[in-house]
């Protein structure tokens, strides 16, 4: 303890905030969305750059995690292949819950140029996806955007129990 | 699948193809016009039979039989510096003649030549593997296998490489079609939740530009969001695209600009 005396009635208040549960529990858990490293081809460069100093995602206490066990976010950035597809549910299903996803560029969205037989025409055909982020690559400015936008998402949510699982089916 | 168009009578329908055009050859020249590439031809010759051999771009084509192919090569390998297997696969001549064409090309470091041995096999028949004079003939005939269907008698793996193992087709022959067939189309679908899926997430969606702003399910209109599923009525409030709410949240300030000090000094 503190040998000084600090006169909390005058000086700065009660080190003491009154909020709701929710706003708390919304608190911590959207100001520390750790990310499953997800790259998948070029916007995993976007996502990487996102991370690295310049744009520094460790200010939004997005942390990458190299396991789903330890990730509540997961940027899908990149093509998926129809080879892949069932790893991707495999990754998802290991997350706890709750558990976002943003589909990050144009083919994760909708497959985007790779109109072909080997790309699934949208992650979202696989696995549920909170936020769709356009680009080709989106630039990390728009994916801490996105990050932001869904952190509101989170917050507009109850915490308790009552959220509802995200099941494709 | 798509099916095979019969090419025979394209003079008949002038109306989707130009009756008119050859499709254009690069000159081939005659063997003898190069001396290093001529002992080589006779040096084949004297062991294999050869069926047809030119220059095409400054490259010797040499057309033998299938199953010469192991010899040919590990002569050229081992008496004619051929020490290395560029790249081999096949040609799919299936609507013509029902045919594969199958080429190796080979490189010489010593001679600074190039040289492609090829040969035809029919339809359903198999290749003899040169995975043992070449290691790298490992993969690419996997490859081939994958893409075309042909099987490479003595390989030691003899499975898929790039298409999952339980794929079914060979992507690259011109029957199949670019977009996928009915079982590229529901591939991940199947394999993931099962074919009772098929219902609940449905087909495709290959159009990746359409847009249709009464579908709320699908397409959102920026800075006029609903919820997913909303019946579109056109006079859906502003939504404005803020990522902080009004006020802040527990412990943020919200960003204003009036809020915030703006220095005007440049030096500072």
């Amino acid at each position: 303890m503190a040998q000084h005396k600090v006169n909390y009635t005058q000086d700065g208040g009660l080190p003491v905030a009154l909020t709701s549960i929710d706003k708390i529990v919304n608190w911590g858990r959207s100001n520390s969305l750790w990310a499953l490293t997800y790259g998948l081809a070029c916007c995993g460069i976007e996502m990487m750059a996102s991370g690295a100093s310049r744009f520094d995602f460790d200010r939004y206490g997005t942390i990458f995690r190299a396991s789903p066990r330890q990730a509540d976010l997961m940027i899908v950035a990149g093509t998926l292949t129809k080879k892949h597809a069932e790893f991707i549910k495999r990754l998802y299903d290991q997350m706890t819950e709750p558990r976002w996803v943003i589909s990050m560029g144009s083919c994760a969205n909708t497959g985007g140029m790779f109109n072909t037989y080997a790309t699934v025409q949208g992650v979202d055909r696989v696995i549920p996806v909170d936020l769709y982020l356009p680009g080709c690559a989106p630039r990390p400015e728009t994916l801490q955007y996105g990050v932001m936008l869904l952190q509101k998402k989170i917050r507009a949510n109850k915490a308790g129990n009552a959220q509802k699982a995200k099941r494709l089916m | 699948m798509r099916a095979y168009k019969p090419k025979d009578d394209v003079q008949a329908k002038a109306y989707y193809t130009d009756r008119y055009y050859v499709a254009p050859q690069v000159p081939k020249s005659d063997v003898s016009e190069d001396a290093v590439f001529a002992a080589d031809l006779e040096a084949i010759q004297a062991k294999f039979e050869v069926k047809e051999a030119y220059i095409q771009v400054e490259q010797m084509v040499v057309y033998i039989n299938a199953h010469d192919i192991y010899g040919v090569l590990k002569f050229m390998r081992d008496e004619l510096s051929y020490t290395q297997l560029s790249e081999m696969s096949a040609i799919d001549w299936l609507a013509k003649d029902d045919t594969f064409e199958i080429f190796y090309q080979m490189l010489s470091m010593t001679k600074r030549k190039r040289i492609r041995i090829k040969y035809f096999i029919n339809n359903g028949e198999a290749v003899d593997s040169v995975e043992k004079l070449f290691r790298c003939a490992d993969w690419s005939e996997r490859e081939m296998f994958d893409m075309f269907g042909i099987q490479a008698n003595n390989h030691p793996f003899m499975k898929r490489i790039l298409m999952p193992y339980d794929w079914q087709g060979n992507p690259l022959l011109k029957t199949y079609p670019l977009e996928g067939d009915e079982f590229a189309a529901w591939y991940e679908v199947d394999k993931i939740y099962g074919k009772e899926a098929r219902d609940v997430i449905g087909p495709e969606i290959r159009d990746t530009a359409r847009v249709d702003r009464y579908d709320s399910e699908r397409f959102a209109r920026l800075g006029h969001e609903v919820p997913k599923g909303t019946e579109i009525t056109g006079d859906e409030p502003a939504n404005p695209q803020e990522y902080q709410e009004e006020g802040g949240v527990f412990l943020i300030k919200k960003y204003t600009k009036e809020s915030s000090k703006i220095i005007d000094d440049p030096q500072r």
